[in-house]
């Protein structure tokens, strides 16, 4: 891929951007106006890439693992030093539409400015009130280890970074425009949801088929979804802010944090989301409630059935029950983790359990990483898939392999 | 019939390979350290080692076992002659009515066997998956981090 951007970078050039003036004084911002940041900063989930685990709000230091190397979340405290404290709103908003820095470098496009650019001026200009006015952290940012020098940056903006600002589709409700603006802008879905090519960019004739984030699979939105019983709007609502919803798999992985953020935004936005992204399953209601009904006669048969040790003595307890029940779970033919491309999800699921963070409420599933071995935790994995009625993985003794190893 | 390698003895117990470890644990070999609380592996109460790492042993059955060395909290010591963990939990008077503390006890053993040193942030972060209903957890964590000294010569 570099010798292709090589060749590239001889035409399409490197367009330099200026470096801009250090901001003196800080800005006063009307209250107001940081409270709507903060929301936007939960709908955009910043955290998630700019706070390291156990380290302070917003300071960054966060590993980002792409194919193309570790990649850390910055500092965006306001620090004058490592933070953003000598950053101006316009270069704020340069940042998040053209994915350069104050400096006038290139910022690697693990930073979503393919989907920051469709932001409204008042959504940028909220952002950046409240992150200027978070407590300073004085935390240098960590270096980078992506063997691509950031002139390539340029070329790949030159063909993957669509700038402007998200476009209403007026045949669309209000609600439904709100929705695709914060899941295609600040909420970045497709930066996970949607497949990448050789370059590390989204591909647009795919969006939402299904994407990969730190080794989990994030699953189809669209109408690939492999959920066994297929999403409807109010599922969805429920589950992007609860983490759970009836018949469906609770939130694991990355997508936890999202949803964390989710718990606290208002409500219309979040149904705004669902609205938006109910609509990107386009089977009929025939086909969905064909879909529905085989899969709650695959959970209602897997009941009765006895005969893998590990499922018996481990899973069945809580998962034969069915939510309906006190401490029961999910049944498993239900889980989107059995249906899904890959084995690593259910196997991190399994290995690590589902916890809350530490003093925090939610559901939890015990972890089973010291109870099962790589073979038996493999040999789970096969059942589990067969419970679910699809063809078998490939290689899954492989795959647990890589993940007890922690790649 | 499995064979199942308990504080260094080894045992053969009639049992169906889908049997919960702790029911054996208690029932056929009458190690009644470990104990029931949830049956679902979210209170931490029944947990015990297999080859050092700590598990539940309400929802782990037999069949994954065989060939793995199991320890309980009767491994860690007697009354005569506690063991460090033992110890530090009755010199920091930790317990109260005692029912989550061997699981807490195993579980902080696994931790100061992989990491000799532990900190009061690893100790709580390692607890974590256990419930106390008394409510002793500032002494648990002083117990855990008196081990570790004890563990490391200190007196």
């Amino acid at each position: 891929m570099l010798a292709a951007l090589a060749v590239l970078t001889g035409f399409a050039g490197c367009a330099s951007h200026e470096r801009l003036e250090p901001l003196q004084q800080p800005p006063a911002f009307a209250r107001e106006v940081v409270a709507k940041g903060g929301e936007l900063a939960r709908l955009g989930n910043c955290l998630g890439c700019h706070t390291d685990e156990g380290g302070k709000a917003y300071a960054g230091g966060t590993p980002i693992k792409t194919p193309f190397g570790t990649i850390h979340g910055t500092n965006i405290t306001p620090d004058p030093d490592t933070g953003i404290g000598r950053w101006s709103q316009e270069a704020f908003a340069r940042a998040m539409r053209e994915g350069v820095d104050r400096e006038g470098r290139h910022l690697y496009p693990a930073f979503p400015y393919d989907h920051f650019t469709k932001l409204a001026d008042d959504d940028i200009a909220a952002l950046y009130a409240f992150l200027m006015t978070r407590a300073p952290v004085r935390q240098e940012n960590r270096s980078n280890s992506v063997p691509i020098p950031r002139a390539f940056i340029a070329v790949w903006k030159s063909r993957y970074l669509e700038r402007g600002v998200y476009q209403p589709v007026s045949e669309r409700s209000a609600e439904w425009n709100r929705g695709a603006y914060l899941a295609q802008g600040l909420g970045h879905c497709g930066a996970c949801h949607t497949p990448r090519n050789a370059a590390g960019a989204e591909r647009k004739d795919a969006a939402f088929a299904g994407g990969e984030v730190e080794g989990w699979h994030a699953p189809a939105l669209d109408s690939a979804s492999p959920s066994p019983v297929p999403w409807t709007m109010e599922t969805l609502e429920a589950y992007l802010r609860h983490g759970i919803a009836d018949l469906h798999a609770q939130s694991a992985g990355p997508m936890s944090e999202v949803v964390h953020d989710l718990s606290q935004v208002n409500e219309g936005d979040v149904r705004a989301l669902a609205t938006y992204i109910a609509s990107l399953d386009t089977r009929s209601d025939a086909d969905r409630a064909k879909l529905r009904e085989a899969a709650l006669a695959r959970a209602g048969a897997s009941k009765a059935q006895q005969g893998n040790a590990v499922y018996d003595g481990s899973c069945a307890d809580c998962h034969n029950r069915g939510r309906g029940e006190q401490g029961g779970a999910l049944e498993l033919p239900l889980g989107t983790a059995l249906t899904i491309p890959t084995p690593r999800n259910l196997a991190y699921i399994i290995r690590e359990g589902i916890v809350p963070p530490e003093g925090e409420r939610g559901a939890w599933m015990p972890a089973f990483a010291g109870a099962l071995t790589d073979e038996q935790l493999t040999e789970l994995l096969v059942y589990l898939r067969a419970l679910g009625g699809r063809p078998a993985w490939r290689d899954v003794a492989g795959e647990v392999k890589k993940i007890s190893r922690g790649d | 019939m499995a064979k199942l390698d308990v504080n260094g003895r080894l045992h053969e117990v009639q049992a169906d390979g889908a049997t919960p470890l702790l029911y054996v644990l208690r029932e056929d070999l009458r190690l009644n350290g470990a104990k029931f609380g949830c049956g679902l592996g979210q209170c931490g109460a029944c947990t015990v080692l297999a080859d050092g790492e700590a598990i539940f042993s309400c929802i782990t059955p037999i069949s994954v076992l065989e060939g793995r060395k199991l320890r309980t909290v009767e491994g860690l010591g007697t009354a005569e002659k506690p063991g460090p963990m033992q110890q530090a939990f009755i010199e920091a008077q930790a317990a109260q009515c005692g029912y989550c503390i061997p699981g807490m006890m195993m579980r902080a053993q696994a931790l100061l066997e992989r990491k000799a040193g532990a900190s009061e942030a690893d100790i709580r972060a390692a607890l974590q998956p256990h419930l106390c209903r008394c409510g002793t957890h500032m002494r648990i964590v002083r117990a855990v981090m008196r081990a570790g000294e004890l563990s490391r010569g200190k007196s």
